[in-house]
């Protein structure tokens, strides 16, 4: 119940600035703009979304950072944080009311996405079931990248810091899967090693979920970086709150 | 029954230093202690364990039996506290901030309706109800910090520098304020006017270098004096 007011609280707080509303429409015309120029939506002549999920790791690489960055940052600016963990509530139940709220809103900037669903049902015949899967595997991804960016900001006071950090964070688990890494990891490390890296990537992961394939392997792998990624927020939030 | 507050050997060090050293003492419903000492005392790291806020390096803390280590949410339950410079969440509203206090705090809707009203009509906030706390003047956004720490009727509270920022009818009328709730509660308030703790306060503590030099009645440890004369001799030593 906490949890939920928290996070109810932080959600109707970021409705109270711009910065929601210019995020959503940031979100939509990059969603847009990367499926039918970069992906090629049209001249792919298929009834999908592959070129629209495609795009998602790289979309949230730039954008949740940005929605990320104020969630503890700001609290220990403003010294708000100070009247916040002196209320009756955990530091546990703080961190995840917080994260909800980022989540949620992403996950209403993703519904608002539907625009394209319907766009390719007036199409053709897609496989609907097949992006469903797709897009509840995107918030998934959207929610592992905000647990690393909400661990990123209760590092720093400053939000253009908490930005930097959240967003080199992300690359991290972006990078490790890509083409060109892996051919470099492979020629300096064990080969094993190499391709246990490639496994933790949010490229090698969401790929077959942007296809529809739910495995549960990449989803547990998911909840367990958010689920590890808050539990260190909750850390680094008790360390840091009063300095 | 115990004590509402209740503070053995007290302290707090961050790194090499020692912000706040050895301090007991203990507070009953119906005192108000004035907390006095130059900036950079240990006067808000004190109170910062009170409430919870930071983790004490020494000694313990109890709260109406409520250890603020062991027992952290009964604690905090039993405190109201205005943090230094009332920090506060500047987009929300003062109404919707005291809604989401009185919401953590588990208040009853009856209850949470009586008690916002009670605050709003005691600390005049009606007139600024409903509009941004950023776009507030500094003593109403001070008030608005003290409506959310006497929201829930706590039986301790901690105030650190509650009128700072207030014209000298609103000292007045928080003053006034005070002296009411005195009656059931054990009061701390953290001030760098002393005229308020004669006018206030049944105790007044004098922290110096993290240490208490004084735990007197304001009557006592005046005597007549000029408050500020004494306040000086006690903290810069005698050749002041």
């Amino acid at each position: 119940m906490t949890v939920l007011r928290i996070a109810k609280r932080e959600l109707l707080s970021s409705f109270a600035s711009p910065l929601a509303y210019v995020f959503l429409c940031l979100f939509l015309a990059l969603a847009g703009t990367l499926t039918f120029y970069l992906g090629g939506f049209f001249q792919r002549g298929q009834a999908d979304l592959e070129a629209f999920f495609a795009f998602h790791p790289w979309l949230y690489l730039l954008l949740i950072p940005a929605l990320s960055m104020r969630l503890w940052a700001e609290e220990r600016r403003s010294g708000s944080i100070e009247l916040l963990m002196t209320l009756p509530l955990t530091t546990a139940q703080a961190v995840v009311g917080k994260f909800l709220a980022a989540w949620v809103f992403t996950g209403l900037a993703l519904g608002l996405t539907a625009t394209l669903w319907i766009t390719v049902n007036k199409l053709g015949q897609p496989d609907n079931g097949v992006i469903a899967a797709a897009y509840l595997g995107s918030w998934l991804m959207a929610g592992a990248y905000l647990a690393l960016g909400s661990l990123a900001s209760a590092l720093s006071r400053n939000q253009v810091v908490a930005f930097l950090l959240a967003a080199a964070l992300c690359f991290l688990f972006l990078m490790s899967g890509l083409e060109v890494v892996q051919g470099l990891l492979r020629g300096l490390l064990p080969p094993g090693l190499a391709s246990a890296l490639a496994e933790l990537s949010f490229l090698t992961r969401f790929e077959p979920l942007s296809q529809g394939a739910l495995e549960l392997a990449d989803l547990a792998f998911f909840v367990l970086l958010i689920a590890a990624a808050l539990t260190i927020n909750a850390l680094l939030v008790e360390m840091k709150k009063a300095s | 029954m115990p004590a509402s507050l209740q503070l053995d050997g007290l302290g707090k060090r961050f790194g090499p230093f020692w912000a706040v050293r050895d301090i007991s003492f203990s507070l009953e419903a119906g005192e108000v202690m004035g907390f006095l000492g130059p900036n950079g005392a240990g006067k808000s790291t004190t109170m910062k364990m009170l409430a919870g806020f930071l983790t004490p390096s020494q000694g313990s803390a109890r709260v109406c039996g409520a250890d603020v280590v062991g027992e952290p949410m009964a604690a905090r339950r039993a405190i109201g506290y205005l943090p230094e410079g009332a920090p506060l969440y500047g987009e929300m509203t003062p109404s919707g901030l005291l809604n989401f206090v009185a919401g953590v705090r588990a208040m009853r809707r009856p209850e949470r309706k009586a008690r916002r009203e009670w605050v709003a009509e005691r600390l005049g906030l009606a007139a600024v109800w409903n509009r941004p706390i950023e776009t507030l003047s500094k003593g109403y956004k001070r008030r608005v910090g003290l409506a959310l720490a006497v929201l829930h009727d706590p039986q301790v509270l901690i105030l650190d520098e509650p009128t700072d920022g207030l014209d000298p009818n609103q000292k007045h009328e928080v003053r006034q304020l005070l002296r009411e709730m005195a009656a059931e509660k054990a009061i701390i308030v953290s001030t760098h006017i002393l005229e308020e703790v004669t006018a206030v306060c049944s105790r007044a503590a004098i922290v110096a270098e993290g240490r208490m030099l004084v735990d007197e009645s304001p009557a006592r440890l005046f005597a007549g004096e000029p408050p500020d004369l004494v306040f000086r001799r006690l903290t810069l030593g005698a050749g002041a």
